[in-house]
């Protein structure tokens, strides 16, 4: 398929008398390592619900592959080869780490609507789940409930749950986020290892881990696009670090 | 025609006092407070046993079936419902249905199964003609207090330091605590008052429903729900358009099309939670 | 990949599926109570059927976290499609009961999307809402339903063989039995299902069940209509084996009772329900023969007691000492 993964064109979105996605059009590359960067408040995860179908814009389209999906639910979106991660854990507390790969898997075979079958009696879904769980350094808390994970391991869940869905387009929100540093690593490794055809749209504050990773930097302030780039042009990007570097003392 | 409009207006204000305690329990402090209707029956019986009993006059009365269901609202609140603000809906439904199971059999167990009438004074009894068009006493009475409740209310609610401090500690109880609003103090006088005007409600409502019984906090229940549903539950005049616009169409439509009767109040609350599950009066969007 | 971690997936998933001995020993028991106390048949069948109605809403609250004040509508539309059909001569038990199922998967179906939109509290008025219509429509329907006068009919065989009116109690206790745990079979396989795990997580995380791909509208639109279901087939064994209907079954208290029975037992592990119905009309017995006037205060006691104490503890302890009480029985008898 040619053309972008996945395309925003003029995406506005109004909460009450905040605007907190103004004008908004940008376009991922199949495969795409790009990063999304901007202050608290800028309005990076009101983009990524807005992409994902989480909320609806106020004006605007969204195309996954070519294809309009502006009118489409989120799962909907799912289904077609879109998925991300959350800023604030969305998992499931009283599950296990199994339960929920497995799920995610069933779903994307669509067998999660099958009552009749006993989980875990296919064994390509358990085959996928070992993977993942092994993939993700999971192994040995995969019967436990999600809750009593260390955080650090929930925050590697959620990214085994969104690529168990097998997407296109994956958008990740601040995956590193209130880990601690000794796990750290193991988001770093987990990120570098993340399949090479996905698209990934990376939001992160963290610039270490912003220029390591991305190939293309967006930069969004206050809703708008205020730039986007090469890291090195965005790294000597006056405005840029007028707003965001300067603050954050990085270069 | 000008008379059943006129039954409907007085019926609906008399749903409105009754329902209005709880549009500030469940609609304010998103408390499901489904023993609502066992203050008013608290009221109803103070109201019935001091006339009866003490030979009372009535309009005596009514300020004590007030403050008898406010005072025991408060200790509820204090003793066991303030545990539960932060609970699942699930847990509020069955402590307060729990509370209604205990409250009747109390009251068969103390003043037997029978309904307790309230007497009117003579005063109230009968009806006047206005234009030709006959208009019960008492029912004007209804209207001409809870019109007052309702104003008194709303300027309580809307006007007064304790109306922004209410909703204050609604909204955020750890924030309003900082800002150094007594929240538990708040929420026990939102709680008496609510209560008690349910036991008002209660002692006025005794006559037009034929006497207060044991049963009278189920029987009722379901209308109080569906006004303050209806209504929309965050704010008093939603509640009270809520409750005549019900109080028009249930008396209306038993004299008009008595075939379909109740089945008009129903469709009107399934139909305004499909359209507007906050309520046809609340305003915007709700929370 | 380890053989051992594949094995281990697997003994997880399906690690609810096998049949524990306490649960076998369960309902050996309950069929051994319906023969041990033949005077008692209309009681135990009543626990049956209410077991079974506290199981249909166990299938929306406990798998699906969905709340519900209307259970009684599917009570009620079950119970009078076979009420309706046994007064046209069409006496046959097992066909009343697959119409009342039937009926009340139809309501519904057809009601589900009222409950998509909305927080608890909206689920709540609207479960009741359509109930109490539904209850008026029925009382404003004589012409179909008897109005307030209800119905009465007589019943057929059970498979043409075994009568189930007031001759035969135990007969229908057997029946009521043998219903209620094929449809508990069916409901304990649902749970299993990955089906029942995209309800635990839409109970757990909407948000992330919708994330994942699950389309979480229609799935809470199927669970309802089971559990209507359900429900239709308890209110068709009640009309059938009482042989009578009438307007109250649409009522709130019905549907406040059974929430009442199954949160007794404890939500989610489908024996709640039956468990539940067995300690409240039991104790509904034994309380109304000593104070019939009072014995509401006393099931209203137990639930201020049971929401303040915790229910998540309250039902901890009922499910380790039912299932130890099961395995006492296994000792005894072996
Ligand atoms: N549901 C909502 N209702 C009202 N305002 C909202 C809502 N969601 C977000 N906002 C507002 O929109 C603005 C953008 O928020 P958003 O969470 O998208 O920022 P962000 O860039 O992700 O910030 P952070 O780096 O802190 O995660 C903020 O001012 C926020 O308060
Ligand atoms: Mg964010």
């Amino acid at each position: 398929m040619s053309g972008p993964a996945l395309e925003a064109r003029g995406l506005v979105r109004q909460f009450g008398a905040l605007l907190a996605t103004g004008n908004v059009s940008f376009a991922l590359e199949p495969g795409a390592r790009q990063a999304l960067i901007g202050p608290n408040g800028a309005g990076k995860t009101t983009l990524i619900n807005l992409l994902t179908g989480v909320i609806r814009p106020t004006e605007g389209r969204v195309f996954l592959q070519g294809r309009d999906v502006t009118a489409f639910s989120a799962s909907e979106r799912v289904r077609l080869g879109l998925s991300r991660t959350f800023q604030i854990n969305q998992l499931f507390p009283h599950l296990t780490p199994i339960e929920s790969l497995g799920l995610a898997i069933s779903e994307r075979n669509r067998s999660g609507a099958d009552f009749w079958r006993v989980a875990g009696t296919r064994p390509a879904i358990v085959a996928e789940i070992e993977d993942l769980l092994t993939r993700f350094g999971l192994e040995a808390e995969m019967d436990q409930p999600t809750h009593t994970l260390p955080y650090g391991k929930q925050r590697l869940l959620e990214i085994a749950l969104a690529l168990a869905t097998r997407p296109r387009v994956l958008l990740l929100d601040e995956p590193a986020a209130g880990v601690p540093e000794e796990e750290r690593q193991d988001i770093l490794a987990a990120l570098a290892a993340l399949p090479s055809d996905v698209a990934i749209l990376l939001i992160e504050h963290d610039m270490d881990l912003v220029f390591t990773f991305a190939t293309r930097i967006s930069v969004l302030v206050a809703g708008r696009l205020l730039t986007e780039g090469k890291p090195e042009d965005i790294a000597k990007d006056e405005r840029v670090r007028a707003v965001y570097l300067g603050e954050d003392g990085h270069g | 025609m000008l008379t059943i409009l006129f039954d409907g207006v007085a019926y609906g204000m008399l749903l409105f006092v009754l329902a209005s305690g709880l549009s500030v329990t469940l609609g304010l402090m998103n408390f499901i407070n489904l023993a609502h209707g066992a203050f008013a029956m608290v009221g109803g019986y103070v109201t019935a046993l001091m006339m009866d009993r003490l030979g009372a006059p009535f309009l005596l009365t009514l300020p004590v079936a007030f403050l008898v269901p406010a005072l025991l609202g408060v200790v509820l609140e204090r003793t066991l419902y303030r545990r539960l603000y932060g609970a699942s809906p699930l847990d509020q439904v069955l402590f307060t249905i729990g509370l209604v199971l205990m409250a009747m059999p109390i009251a068969d167990f103390l003043l037997g199964n029978e309904a307790h009438q309230v007497n009117l004074p003579a005063w109230l009894s009968g009806s006047l003609s206005v234009y030709g068009v006959g208009i019960s006493r008492y029912r004007l009475f209804i209207v001409a207090v809870c019109g007052v409740i309702a104003a008194a209310l709303q300027l309580f609610l809307v006007r007064t330091r304790f109306g922004a401090q209410l909703r204050a500690a609604v909204d955020d109880a750890r924030v309003a605590n900082g800002l150094g609003i007594d929240v538990d103090r708040i929420f026990a006088v939102a709680f008496a008052v609510g209560s008690g005007l349910a036991g008002l409600g209660g002692a006025l409502a005794a006559d037009v429903v034929g006497g207060i019984d044991p049963s009278f906090p189920v029987k009722f229940l379901v209308t109080f729900l569906i006004v303050v549903t209806v209504g929309g539950s965050n704010g008093i005049l939603g509640a009270l358009f809520g409750a005549l616009l019900l109080g028009v169409l249930d008396v209306a439509g038993k004299y008009y099309i008595p075939s379909i009767g109740a089945f008009i109040v129903y469709a009107v609350m399934v139909v305004t939670l499909i359209v507007r599950p906050q309520g046809l009066f609340a305003r915007g969007d709700g929370r | 990949m380890s053989a051992e971690t594949t094995r281990r997936i697997e003994a997880h998933l399906g690690r609810r599926a096998r049949w524990r001995i306490s649960e076998i020993v369960f309902w050996l028991a309950l069929l051994a109570v319906i023969f041990a106390f033949p005077s008692r048949a209309a009681l135990i069948n009543e626990i049956l059927v209410a077991g079974l109605f506290a199981l249909s809403l166990d299938l929306i609250l406990g798998l699906a976290g969905i709340v519900s004040l209307g259970q009684a509508a599917f009570l009620g539309v079950g119970a009078y499609a076979a009420a309706i059909l046994a007064s046209w001569d069409q006496a046959d038990p097992t066909l009343g009961l697959a119409a009342g199922a039937l009926a009340a998967a139809v309501v519904g179906f057809a009601t589900a999307p009222l409950l998509l939109r909305g927080a608890d509290l909206t689920r709540l008025m609207v479960t009741l809402g359509v109930s109490l219509l539904l209850g008026e429509l029925a009382n404003r329907n004589g012409w179909l339903t008897g109005g307030a006068d209800g119905l009465e009919f007589s019943m057929g065989k059970v498979l043409g063989r075994f009568p189930i009116g007031f001759t035969g109690q135990r007969n229908a206790a057997l029946y009521s039995f043998a219903v209620l745990f094929v449809l508990f079979a069916l409901a304990r396989r649902l749970r299993q299902s990955p089906f029942g795990l995209a309800l635990a997580a839409i109970r757990e995380n909407r948000l992330r069940a919708g994330a994942l791909g699950i389309a979480t509208s229609w799935r809470i639109v199927a669970i309802y209509a089971v559990s209507a279901a359900y429900a239709g087939a308890a209110g068709a064994l009640l009309a059938q084996t009482t042989q009578i209907v009438s307007l109250d079954l649409f009522d709130f208290h019905r549907s406040a009772d059974v929430m009442l029975m199954l949160i007794i037992g404890g939500a989610g592990w489908l024996y709640g329900g039956i468990i539940g119905a067995g300690v409240f009309i039991v104790l509904r017995d034994v309380i109304s023969a000593a104070t019939p006037e009072y014995w509401e205060f006393w099931i209203g006691l137990l639930l201020v007691v049971l929401v303040m104490v915790g229910r998540d503890r309250l039902q901890e302890y009922v499910r380790r000492a039912a299932s130890r009480v099961a395995l006492r029985l296994a000792r005894d008898a072996a």
